[in-house]
């Protein structure tokens, strides 16, 4: 009987933590209690970008999108659903309105999206190659194999403007083809699944949604490239990446399609995986192939570029995953087509990992172009609970802050780096009226000053200094110089460190002077923190009028330190305060006050 | 794997795979499957559909359920939506009428008189 009914789970690793195996393992138990098994076939997909609401599970045709599913949700969704054709409306989407969505296309998390790098997360079975292949997968492989030649390949990489997508925004034809160009009896191909940034996980879902195409993209750049060899260097944190991949590898390997005379082409080609300790230096390339090498991951001077001289010396191109997943669908497609997407000098799409004080938190992929705005407010339902918009902080570390005045430009690589931000990898980190300015940089300061490698003294001592100047901000203790000495080590930092870790520390220090000016004053001439986050420079104390003596707010106390009279006025005592904030959490009467 | 196999493996699986991918499709089907439905075959139309649609390599046309449609005395009904044609239901759809309705409803924008439950306008429906 032919197949009536898709059920996709999500297998990526939000939803499996929060329990997608066992809705998976159920669904299938309860399908063939019911007897339908050969009705419905029901799969285990990537990550469908909609973590906030996982699990996910989504059936097909009908396009019913089920949100946060629990495992005892199975039986209802097979007995109704699959059985009956009823789809079980608690488990719905419900847009703001309050209405079910009836598909996909009634969620606005997804209307503005344009999916390329995932295009395959969320429909196939990552694990199974003959899914991938039904989507055309390896058949821009074919292609290049049998009917192209390596500079033709190169050219329609030229021709669509793609650029790295690790952060730096490198032409890669260029990459590729200098590469190719160095004269050299070895040459490999390097794919940078380190991704260090805090709150990035767009390589990690990629690599787990859609293993293939990053495998079936590095064997086209190793045709390009006249390499034999590639190496995948992943984070040991990526465990289920590192096995989607290797179940992938597997497979690809038995079916001719790494190995030797692949396709019978007479071209050989194979990958390695090499696991990474989680140092976010080691992302930078040069750190990067020292650690492949087996010696420290540490940076070392460029030049000369890995593509004169890179892993054990020979020509050696690295790219991001997300860069790899593009280049099949260019090889497919055209370089023409993927050029009519984006902006003059950015093209194609990018994957952001939205989160923090954000509705809709997840992946997205949108075309270049798209406005902070649309992300923010369309794609991401605006702020969590009504709060006004503060900033948005792209690029990690190494990027910067950009204020609300800033909500209307066109997302590239040169619109950012023209407002002191970066493109970076991709993590787009959402700032309410309750996060403090200074409190962030401080944060990606600590970060960077943690993982700067200790090799030069700009970066080493440069980035300690500024740490320490930011928490005297942050405690009220700084003054108008330190401003100016911050920004002195700043540009030193940026002239004279070795690697671009100690160059972009400075990032979130400078664009935040430049947007947030005020936010800084505050701590510094008003000694106040106006979002209340520094906690030297907050005070609580309870509002004599409005208390009505519940007492909620002395049990939650963890120093016992506010005392009062049940139904009259409570009070607290400052000097035991530790600033928790619970009285302010407790208090239903708004009677508990910041300043 | 020679490249004859592999292609071979692709087309095998794309069929199926397109059925997964909603966009661009812009024919609707719906097929009620309540209780009532069921009971009169419903499950059996359904397979027939799927199965003309996918030996005719038909594409832009998803296939959906939908619970009780409250003409329990015509079940199997089937709804159909599609451009330049009217919303139309069926009813007493069997595994005959559902190859029909994908031969002549939707290649041949003919509609399959007899079985019009919701008949829409005289001028449209021809009288037999
Ligand atoms: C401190 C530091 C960390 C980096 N981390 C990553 C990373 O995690 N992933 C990545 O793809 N690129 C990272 N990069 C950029 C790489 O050095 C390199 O530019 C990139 O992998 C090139 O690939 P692309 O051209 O496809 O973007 C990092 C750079 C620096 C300076
Ligand atoms: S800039 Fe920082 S991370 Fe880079 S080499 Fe110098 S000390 Fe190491
Ligand atoms: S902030 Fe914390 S320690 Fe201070 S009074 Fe409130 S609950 Fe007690
Ligand atoms: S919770 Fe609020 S109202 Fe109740 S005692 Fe504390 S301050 Fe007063
Ligand atoms: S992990 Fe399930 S939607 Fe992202």
């Amino acid at each position: 009987m032919a197949l009536n009914n898709y059920c996709l789970v999500c297998g990526g690793t939000g939803c499996e933590s929060s329990k997608s195996d066992e809705i998976y393992k159920k669904l299938k138990e309860h399908a063939e209690k019911a007897g339908i098994s050969k009705q419905v076939q029901i799969v285990k997909t990537g990550c469908f970008g909609f973590c906030e609401k996982g699990p996910i599970v989504k059936i097909l045709p009908d396009e019913s999108f089920y949100v946060e599913v629990k495992p005892s949700d199975a039986e209802q969704i097979v007995n109704e659903h699959l059985v009956k054709g009823r789809p079980v409306h608690s488990l719905l989407y419900k847009t703001s309105d309050q209405v079910a969505a009836k598909s996909e296309a009634d969620i606005k998390f997804y209307q503005k999206q344009v999916r390329i790098v995932l295009r395959n997360c969320g429909i196939i079975d990552p694990e199974n190659v003959q899914e991938y292949i039904s989507r055309d997968g390896y058949a821009a492989l074919e292609k290049v194999l049998f009917e192209m030649t390596p500079e033709q390949v190169i050219d329609e990489l030229k021709k669509s403007g793609l650029r790295g997508r690790g952060g730096a925004g490198f032409p890669t034809w260029l990459k590729w083809s200098s590469t190719r160009k160095t004269p050299a009896d070895q040459r490999y191909v390097i794919c940078n699944a380190d991704e260090g940034d805090p709150g990035a996980y767009m390589d990690r879902s990629t690599l787990e949604g859609d293993p293939h195409s990053v495998l079936e993209a590095m064997t086209i750049a190793g045709y390009a490239q006249g390499a034999t060899k590639g190496f995948i260097y992943i984070r040991a944190e990526y465990p289920l990446a590192i096995h989607r991949l290797e179940v992938a590898m597997k497979q690809s390997r038995e079916m001719g399609l790494l190995g030797k005379n692949i396709l019978g082409s007479g071209f050989d080609f194979d990958v390695e995986i090499r696991l990474g300790a989680g140092a976010f230096v080691c992302g930078e390339e040069t750190a990067l192939m020292q650690s492949i090498e087996g010696k420290r991951g540490m940076p070392v001077p460029k030049p000369p570029f890995p593509s004169e001289s890179g892993l054990w010396g020979k020509p050696t191109s690295i790219n991001n995953v997300e860069t790899y997943a593009n280049v099949p669908v260019i090889i497919l497609k055209g370089g023409d087509w993927f050029a009519s997407i984006g902006t003059a000098t950015s093209k194609g799409t990018k994957v952001f990992a939205l989160t923090g004080a954000i509705n809709n938190s997840g992946l997205v992929e949108v075309p270049m172009g798209t406005t902070l705005r649309e992300i923010v407010y369309d794609i991401g339902g605006g702020i969590k609970g009504g709060r006004a918009f503060k900033a948005v902080q792209s690029g990690g570390p190494s990027g910067g802050v950009l204020s609300a005045e800033f909500l209307d430009t066109p997302i590239d690589y040169e619109s950012l780096t023209k407002l002191g931000s970066m493109m970076g990898s991709g993590g787009l980190i959402v700032m309410s009226e309750d996060d403090c300015i200074v409190d962030v940089v401080r944060f990606y300061l600590e970060f960077s000053v943690e993982e700067s490698c200790g090799k030069c003294a700009p970066c080493r001592i440069g980035g300690r200094k500024l740490l320490n100047l930011i928490e005297k901000v942050t405690k009220g203790n700084a003054t108008l110089e330190d401003i100016d000495t911050m920004r002195q080590i700043s540009f030193a930092m940026q002239r004279a460190s070795l690697c671009m870790l100690g160059g972009t520390t400075p990032n979130p220090v400078l664009s935040t002077l430049k947007y947030f000016e005020k936010e800084y004053m505050a701590h510094i001439v008003d000694k106040k923190c106006p979002a209340g986050k520094c906690k030297d420079l907050v005070t609580y104390s309870i509002d004599q009028e409005k208390c009505i003596g519940c007492t909620v707010c002395a049990r939650k106390c963890p120093q016992n330190c506010i005392a009062g009279e049940r139904k009259l006025p409570h009070e607290i005592d400052q000097s035991r305060c530790i600033k928790c904030g619970a009285c302010y959490e407790a208090c239903k009467f708004g009677a508990v006050l910041v300043s | 794997m020679t490249l004859q196999e592999l292609r071979t493996m692709r087309e095998a699986g794309k069929k199926a795979m397109e059925r997964r991918i909603v966009e661009g499709k812009t024919i609707e089907i719906v097929v009620g499957m309540g209780t009532c439905g069921i009971a009169a075959g419903a499950k059996e139309t359904l397979d027939a559909f799927v199965d003309e649609l996918t030996s005719k390599d038909v594409k832009n046309v998803v296939i959906k359920q939908t619970g009780c449609m409250g003409f329990c005395h015509s079940e199997p009904t089937v709804e159909v939506h599609m451009d330049g044609m009217p919303d139309i239901i069926y009813g007493n759809v069997d595994v005959e009428t559902a190859r029909q309705i994908v031969h002549s409803h939707i290649l041949e924008k003919r509609l399959v008189d007899k079985h019009v439950f919701d008949r829409p306008a005289k001028d449209i429906v021809k009288e037999k």
